[in-house]
């Protein structure tokens, strides 16, 4: 799997009532891109990340990660490659202390326990809770829980992340930290979120899903400017890329561009 | 309601752990064979569910008093006997150890009452006869409510036989029961009621749990009566074996210390001790009495009428006194050793 | 009412993660230490009563060497024994034979059993409470596991506590929300509660059900793999036995009569 890329061909799934949540949704993502997922609810956005690592089987179409199709004979090594960070932390962390908890995958991987001890403190150590390795998960707060989620999928190693909202219910500093450390990784990143300023600062890529179907997919800047297909999908603009609220000058836009920089110059001279 | 350890004794609690252990090892074993990975998360979340649901209250009608629910019937039709019964002894664990309700020792016995009942018995020859294959709704709802009041009957006699069984309460078996049974009644009557609304609407939602329930885990009827009857003949053998030495030795422990050093280092009896055991002999403020007390007094007291109670209560006294200083002088030796805590992390609680 | 009990839940795991001589022993140690104690204390006759205050030492000293706070366990132990008082009460009713007199007032069996009862739950109660406090159920839990109890069981208890934090605090929620629009009388009753309690299933189901596709999302197939604690030490030998001897020996001599006596002789 040398290029680690994540591509969906023609995939369509539909629940066991009949109600369809993919329609034949395509994309390729390469080694090292950051690629937003976003919609409004039920666009099917949880959906589409729970087929990247095979959880659920496509009706019609594949996903491929690295060279080969996602089958049922190769999951282990699909889900070793492909980490999943969900939404709610406490889904995730279901052991009695955090060591434990990380050191879930890797020893269902097989390894050996000095490797396993390693490659735990590692992955702690990378979101800054090596400090939290004895606590019992009910005993974090929120930001703690979502970075020990996210090491619980370091620790097996992958190359592509997966992350479901990840700043759901976070304090505005928890947010700003996490927000770091998302932009440090070097993994390729596959984010959901309705938080589109967060979304505006980690990815270049955004992939807009509209009723199960891509509706738009292309670079950040381009997709937020344009206000009458983000309006289509139930969207808006991250405040960040909103005109200014004074006097209407647009706003710039980008990766680049501070937070909370919607006044603008003009308006704030006068 | 939970067996309490003050008012049980060993005989009965050994018997009601051997069942409960045997249980828990039978269906741990049942679990681990099946294929289905999903329940593990299931068993455990619903654990904490019936735990959190008995948390809320809600009023009995036309009494003014609260209840909570039972839940042993529901996680049955949930989950299937094996799963269901290793969530209701787990959430008995929880409450024993946190909550002291019932106790360590009674815990053996309340898995059984609150457990073992409703999973192994009722469930399988109850539940699963009156409802048989039919989705009739009518039935179902009989099928329910009676359950919960059979599982509701059988839980508080097993209540009173295992006080009764144990000696140290007062209360006549007959009296004991004609208090508890007709309150239960009641208790089974709301529980089979909340139950039948519970399943009701669970089915509503999300019918394919109902169904998944029925579909996976088919209950052969001869497996479960074996099973009761062996738990039945295992509980009556431990029992027995253990009153048995508790009555043909009077100090069923004095008994197995002396077997275990041999009889002749206890009796063969040094100077001292000799002296020591007819000192308490002729001295015991409380004799063993076997159920009621014949006499007042002891009429050989060497010391008169105040003498025994005298030095009884000195001893007493003596005693306590003895432990709170060894308490205090404890403390304050652990607190040295100890680096500071920062202030009101472990403070009291009220 | 439902926020005192988690008060009193998390109090316990907090104590839990102190740090003393006793909470550091093997977890076993202190399992089998107070399983002995409880049997020792249930042990006796029912009208054992001068003899059964010598195993108080045992709670003392705990609290002592741990650290904890005795009036939380006094509010506790007062509150869990009143079905023990319930049950026990009905002894000096059924049982007036005279067994002990002071003086001229006369003490009958069933006060003395009622006593019994009453001292016996307090210990045991608190025995159990303590070990809770010492030790934390997640290690109680896997001494279990090393003491012979079945891994799918050590398991399911694991599984089941991590989640009691998250689930009582939604019924919490839940049942603040009703509190809040009931206003004392309506909504209050059996209809609302099956709905509250129908919701919180299908809630807890579908959390089960995300959590089994986390658990598969890091390679789980249906076998916990476990990691290892701590060892079994000379200190745990020595508490172990220390202790056991003594409670055999306070079972076996009933020590308060002995100080009694022996003052008695000598002074007499």
């Amino acid at each position: 799997m040398s290029h680690h890329i994540v591509a969906a061909r023609q995939l369509s799934f539909s629940y066991p009532d009949g109600t369809p949540a993919l329609k034949e949704v395509s994309f390729c993502i390469h080694h090292g891109e950051s690629v937003a997922v976003i919609g409004a609810n039920g666009a099917g956005k949880s959906t589409l990340l729970l087929h990247l690592n095979g959880y659920l089987a496509p009706a019609a179409g594949q996903v491929q990660i690295g060279e080969a199709a996602v089958t049922r004979h190769n999951l282990d090594e699909v889900r070793r490659t492909v980490g999943m960070v969900f939404q709610n932390p406490d889904d995730q962390l279901f052991m009695p202390t955090v060591y434990d908890d990380v050191a879930f995958g890797p020893l269902n991987l097989g390894r050996a326990p000095d490797e396993v001890e390693r490659s735990v403190r590692t992955a702690l150590a990378s979101v800054g809770a090596a400090h939290l390795a004895d606590k019992p998960p009910y005993r974090l707060s929120g930001g703690e829980k979502k970075r020990v989620a996210i090491a619980t999928v370091l620790a097996m190693d992958p190359a592509i992340l997966v992350m479901d909202e990840p700043t759901a219910g976070l304090d505005p500093f928890s947010r700003r930290e996490l927000i770091g450390l998302l932009q440090a990784f070097n993994h390729t990143r596959i984010i959901t979120s309705h938080d589109l300023d967060m979304v505006a600062e980690v990815c270049q890529r955004v992939i807009v899903l509209h009723e199960g179907g891509v509706r738009a997919d292309g670079p950040l800047r381009e997709i937020f400017a344009d206000a009458q297909l983000l309006h289509d999908c139930r969207l808006e603009p991250p405040l960040s890329m909103q005109s200014c609220v004074n006097c209407g000058t647009p706003a710039t836009g980008g990766n680049h561009l501070k937070q909370n920089d919607y006044v603008c110059a003009s308006a704030e001279a006068t | 309601m939970h067996m309490a350890d003050a008012l049980i004794s060993p005989p009965v609690g050994a018997a009601m752990w051997a069942v409960s252990a045997a249980t828990i090892a039978y269906s741990s074993a049942k679990i681990r064979k099946g294929l289905d990975d999903h329940v593990t998360p299931l068993m455990g979340v619903l654990g904490a569910f019936l735990f959190a649901a008995q948390m809320i209250n809600f009023s009995i009608p036309a009494t003014g008093s609260s209840g909570h629910l039972g839940g042993g019937l529901l996680l049955a039709i949930l989950l299937g006997p094996h799963a269901a019964f290793l969530t209701l002894a787990s959430v008995l664990v929880v409450q024993a150890l946190f909550f002291a309700d019932g106790g360590i020792l009674a815990l053996g016995c309340n898995i059984f009452n609150i457990g073992f009942i409703p999973a192994f018995i009722v469930y399988p020859l109850v539940y699963k006869q009156l409802i048989g294959t039919a989705q009739n709704s009518t039935r179902q709802k009989t099928a329910i409510i009676l359950s919960a009041m059979i599982a509701l009957q059988l839980g508080p006699l097993c209540v009173v036989l295992e006080t009764c069984l144990s000696g140290i309460s007062a209360l006549p078996f007959s009296t004991f029961l004609l208090f508890m049974q007709p309150i239960h009644l009641a208790i089974g009557i709301v529980e089979g009621i909340i139950t039948l609304a519970i399943v009701s609407f669970v089915r509503k939602a999300r019918p394919e749990i109902l169904l998944d329930a029925l579909a996976a885990r088919p209950v052969d009827p001869h497996p479960v009566k074996k099973l009761v009857l062996a738990f039945l003949a295992a509980a009556i053998i431990t029992g027995g074996l253990v009153s048995w030495f508790a009555s043909e030795n009077p100090d069923g422990l004095e008994w197995a210390i002396a077997k275990v050093t041999g009889q002749e280092a206890l009796q063969g009896a040094t100077g001292i001790h000799t002296a020591l055991a007819t000192l308490q002999e002729k001295s015991a403020l409380l004799p063993d009495y076997s159920i009621k007390a014949k006499t007042a007094a002891a009429p050989t007291d060497p010391y008169g009428r105040w003498g025994t109670t005298a030095s009884g209560l000195l001893g007493v006294l003596l005693t306590l006194s003895g432990i709170t200083l060894s308490g205090i002088a404890l403390r304050k030796t652990a607190a040295l050793s100890r680096k500071p805590l920062p202030s009101g992390e472990y403070g009291s609680g009220r | 009412m439902i926020d005192n009990s988690i008060m009193d839940f998390r109090q316990l795991d907090l104590l839990a993660g102190g740090d003393s001589v006793i909470h550091r022993l093997d977890p076993r140690t202190k399992v089998l230490v107070t399983l002995a104690f409880i049997i020792a204390v249930v042990s006796f006759d029912r009208y054992a009563l001068g003899a059964l205050l010598p195993f108080v030492l045992f709670p003392v000293a705990t609290m002592a060497i741990a650290n904890l706070p005795v009036g939380f366990f006094a509010a506790k132990v007062m509150l869990v024994s009143l079905v023990a008082v319930a049950i026990g009460i009905f002894n000096p009713l059924l049982d007036s034979q005279v067994l002990v007199r002071i003086g001229n007032v006369g003490i009958s069996a069933g006060w003395v059993s009622f006593g019994s009862i009453i001292l016996r739950s307090a210990l045991t109660i608190t025995a159990a409470l303590l070990l809770t406090a010492t030790t934390g159920f997640s290690a109680i839990c896997q001494a279990l596991g090393r003491l012979g109890m079945p891994e799918v069981f050590v398991r399911q208890l694991q599984f089941m506590y991590r989640y009691l934090f998250v689930l009582t605090e939604e019924a919490q929620r839940m049942a603040r929300a009703r509190e809040l629009r009931s206003f004392g009388k309506g909504g209050q009753g059996i209809r609302a509660l099956s709905s509250m309690v129908g919701h919180l299933l299908l809630r807890t189901w579908e959390r089960a059900e995300r959590i089994h596709i986390a658990m598969r999302c890091r390679g789980f197939n249906g076998r916990m793999a476990a990691s290892c604690s701590t060892g079994f030490g000379l200190v745990d030998l020595l508490f172990l036995l220390g202790w056991i001897t003594l409670f055999t020996l306070l079972r076996l001599y009933d020590l308060p009569r002995l100080i009694g006596d022996t003052i008695m002789t000598l002074t007499l």
